[in-house]
């Protein structure tokens, strides 16, 4: 039921009963004007997040996954950046459509971010418990006394020692992984229906990034929050996705719930991605690489555009882009939630 | 005790180092040779022995003083043999590029001997330094800062031949430049483009190419491939797997993605805070860890694999690494560990087999410094 959105025509309930996805993404464009020409960052994205859910959004730099978050967020760089089609469905409303002013409303309350760098996403010049407090202060009018308070046990909660004593610190003063918790804390302050997690952990070490994971998956079963993790790494995707979503080249490639994924991908690129992670038996020998090397957006190949680098290209490959279709077992029934968009996505599942 | 053990091994092996004063003209020639004799397959080539570097914190603008020091790295031993890859992993702050740095001798080392080849390099100076800098080349992290933007690709790579013209002769470089070009997989016909024509993994490879210009023996790596796509990662890799048997390298590796360093390591050292915690072939480290930091840094890696996720046991640490200008006392992980009692607190631990398994023959049986060493099941990467 979830990731029926994979053919967007199904008709789905709007509202904001459960039932419905917290999230949903249809057919999203966004490209980019520069001196250059167009950059298609996004061409026709699709995926949904219900409450409670993970969706891990997957792929390489430049593949569009950061791109889709902001225009989510609605912090698109814009100009040059621009969606130029699609819809965005927060709790049934196109946020599209809505007004910069209403758009505001929601960011904070309804949904936040959480971004990689924290040292560069927190102001410099105030002290954390000042940043954290704005939340309420700005979307609920509280006067600075219970807005610090309120800081001081968000701190508390995402488990930063001293609390008390820290909420006047400015964001040099603390470690990488307190900062990061820190940028959680703010995002979570309004408790919001919705968290975008761009790549949260990439900057950290391996034992902070375990804490700093433990933190967000506690916190999002605590509140039913959907989260949306954006990431590269296949390891930490493993660890707490619910489903996933491949990224290439502005477009999904491939999605999937989770264990499905990493058992039988349908599809040449995810196939190459967890090939190329060093296993145990093949010590010594030559890792899998993917040949080549991730497409420049200004001239994307035409066809499908994986081909340049994909093992099984054939000539429809160069001249026809393949569309995200939902994958069938052997004897025809269609697996749930899977969709891959390659010509030959049965062949690549049933290898 | 160990440690010193371990040192006089170091001076039996090259007899007579000890008298080398390099000052006269005499043994500076007798270092040169040393330099440029090889080395047996296996033999070790580079010994680090009680390496320390402290960075002076002052205070005071005009009459500075100083009121400490970070002790970045703080008694580092290891042996690289000829022809083998040493991993070096850690969290940032730990001290491993201050180590890459140190046998670079881009740094000078507070106290402690790098002997190459036998040869203390720390102490020597002119043509002989000059020798050893050729033989010893880095690749960096960041492949977009570590290349020129104002020169073509033929200068970087050509550029270790200004300073080492013996190498090649000046008619003979342009050619030279083109091979390695053709070595690392990139189009010769590139020579004169800028770093900026190029992806981040052709600029590695570019690195990589500059690092192999003098034919060096040793290669220190620096997180090579931490900068690039999961999907380039892979290319670079290899291509630093097959220049290792194609011109008998040995490399340093240092990263923090455990399963890479697996992959391309024969053995591994862990460190911690400016300390060795534990070093030992890649199967004795990843297989059977003793060292409490060790167990914890394997289990912390997420796995490519839904299936792990709700069987394993992992252990989180709780806290950051402490401040390495004041680590805490005895052993410098013990703010962390759960096994800590009052001896690691006053009794700093040895890096040496543990008492325990010394006379037993199990992959257990190697060097590591804890007070508590013991064999614990981490399903690692």
């Amino acid at each position: 039921m979830t990731t029926s959105s994979i053919t967007a025509e199904v008709p789905r309930q709007r509202g904001e009963g459960a039932e419905g996805p917290v999230l949903e993404v249809r057919d999203l464009h966004v490209e980019f004007k520069t001196r250059e020409g167009v950059v298609k960052a996004v061409n026709g994205v699709n995926y949904s997040v219900s409450s409670g859910e993970t969706l891990a959004v997957l792929g390489e730099s430049g593949s569009g996954k950061s791109v889709t978050a902001q225009a989510i967020m609605g912090i698109l760089d814009s100009p040059p950046g621009r969606v130029s089609k699609g819809e965005i469905l927060f709790q049934g409303r196109d946020i599209l459509q809505l007004p910069e002013s209403e758009r505001r409303k929601l960011r904070g309350p309804k949904m936040a971010m959480i971004f990689q760098d924290a040292l560069s996403a927190l102001n410099p010049v105030f002290s954390v418990g000042n940043q954290l407090g704005e939340m309420f202060r700005v979307h609920q009018g509280m006067s600075k006394k219970d807005a610090k308070a309120k800081s001081i046990e968000l701190m508390e909660r995402v488990k930063i020692p001293a609390a008390r004593s820290r909420v006047n610190d400015y964001p040099h003063q603390f470690s990488g992984g307190m900062r990061q918790r820190i940028m959680i804390a703010m995002a979570l302050a309004l408790e919001p229906d919705l968290i975008i997690a761009d790549e949260p952990t990439t900057a950290l070490d391996v034992t902070v990034q375990a804490q700093v994971m433990d933190l967000l998956a506690d916190l999002q079963r605590e509140y039913n929050m959907g989260l949306i993790l954006i990431t590269h790494d296949l390891g930490v995707v493993a660890d707490v996705a619910d489903k996933i979503a491949v990224m290439y080249a502005g477009r999904i490639v491939e999605q999937a719930p989770i264990h499905e994924l990493y058992k039988r991908p349908a599809h040449p690129y995810t196939r190459g991605l967890l090939d190329s992670i060093p296993r145990l038996d093949q010590k010594g020998q030559e890792l899998y690489a993917i040949k080549g090397l991730p497409p420049n957006l200004l001239k994307t190949p035409s066809g499908c555009a994986f081909n340049p680098r994909c093992p099984k290209a054939q000539d429809i490959c160069r001249t026809e882009v393949p569309a995200l279709l939902p994958v069938t077992e052997r004897d025809g029934t269609e697996l749930a939630g899977r969709g891959s968009a390659c010509h030959f996505r049965e062949e690549q599942l049933h290898g | 005790m160990a440690e010193l053990d371990k040192k006089d091994d170091a001076v039996d092996a090259t007899p007579g180092i000890s008298e080398v004063e390099v000052v006269d003209a005499a043994s500076e020639t007798a270092a040169l040779a040393a330099i440029e004799a090889p080395v047996d397959r296996g033999e070790p080539i580079l010994q680090v022995r009680n390496l320390v570097k402290h960075f002076p914190l002052t205070q005071g603008i005009l009459f500075k003083k100083q009121i400490g020091a970070v002790r970045a790295v703080d008694g580092v031993s290891f042996d690289l043999h000829q022809g083998e890859t040493l991993g070096i992993v850690g969290e940032s702050g730990c001290g491993k590029s201050t180590v890459a740095k140190l046998l670079m001798l881009l740094e000078t080392a507070t106290s402690g001997e790098v002997f190459y080849k036998g040869t203390d390099i720390t102490k020597l100076s002119g043509k002989a330094l000059k020798a050893v800098r050729r033989n010893i080349q880095m690749v960096f992290q960041d492949p977009y800062t570590s290349l020129n933007p104002r020169m073509t690709v033929g200068d970087i790579i050509g550029e270790p031949y200004e300073i080492h013209p013996e190498v090649a002769p000046k008619g003979d470089r342009r050619r030279k430049v083109q091979e390695l070009l053709d070595v690392v997989g990139l189009n010769p016909e590139y020579i004169n483009r800028y770093p900026h024509q190029f992806s981040g993994g052709q600029r590695q490879r570019i690195g990589i190419a500059r690092g192999l210009a003098l034919n060096p023996e040793i290669i220190i790596c620096d997180e090579p491939v931490s900068a690039l796509d999961v999907s380039v990662q892979a290319q670079v890799i290899n291509l630093m797997a097959k220049l290792q048997d194609e011109f008998n390298l040995s490399y340093i590796f240092i990263a923090h993605d455990l399963s890479i360093v697996r992959h391309i390591s024969d053995r591994v050292g862990v460190m911690y805070l400016g300390k060795m915690a534990e070093i030992g072939t890649d199967t004795q480290i990843y297989d059977h860890p003793t060292h409490p930091y060790t167990q914890a840094l394997l289990s912390a890696v997420p796995v490519p694999d839904p299936e792990a996720r709700e069987g394993r046991e992992r252990i989180i640490l709780t806290g950051d690494v402490p401040s390495p200008a004041n680590p805490p006392s005895g052993c410098r992980f013990r703010t962390r560990c759960w096994k800590a009692e009052d001896k690691c607190a006053t009794e700093e631990p040895l890096l040496a087999i543990p008492q325990r398994f010394k006379s037993v023959d199990s992959p257990a049986a190697h060097e590591s410094a804890c007070h508590f060493a013991e064999e614990k099941a981490v399903l690692a990467v």
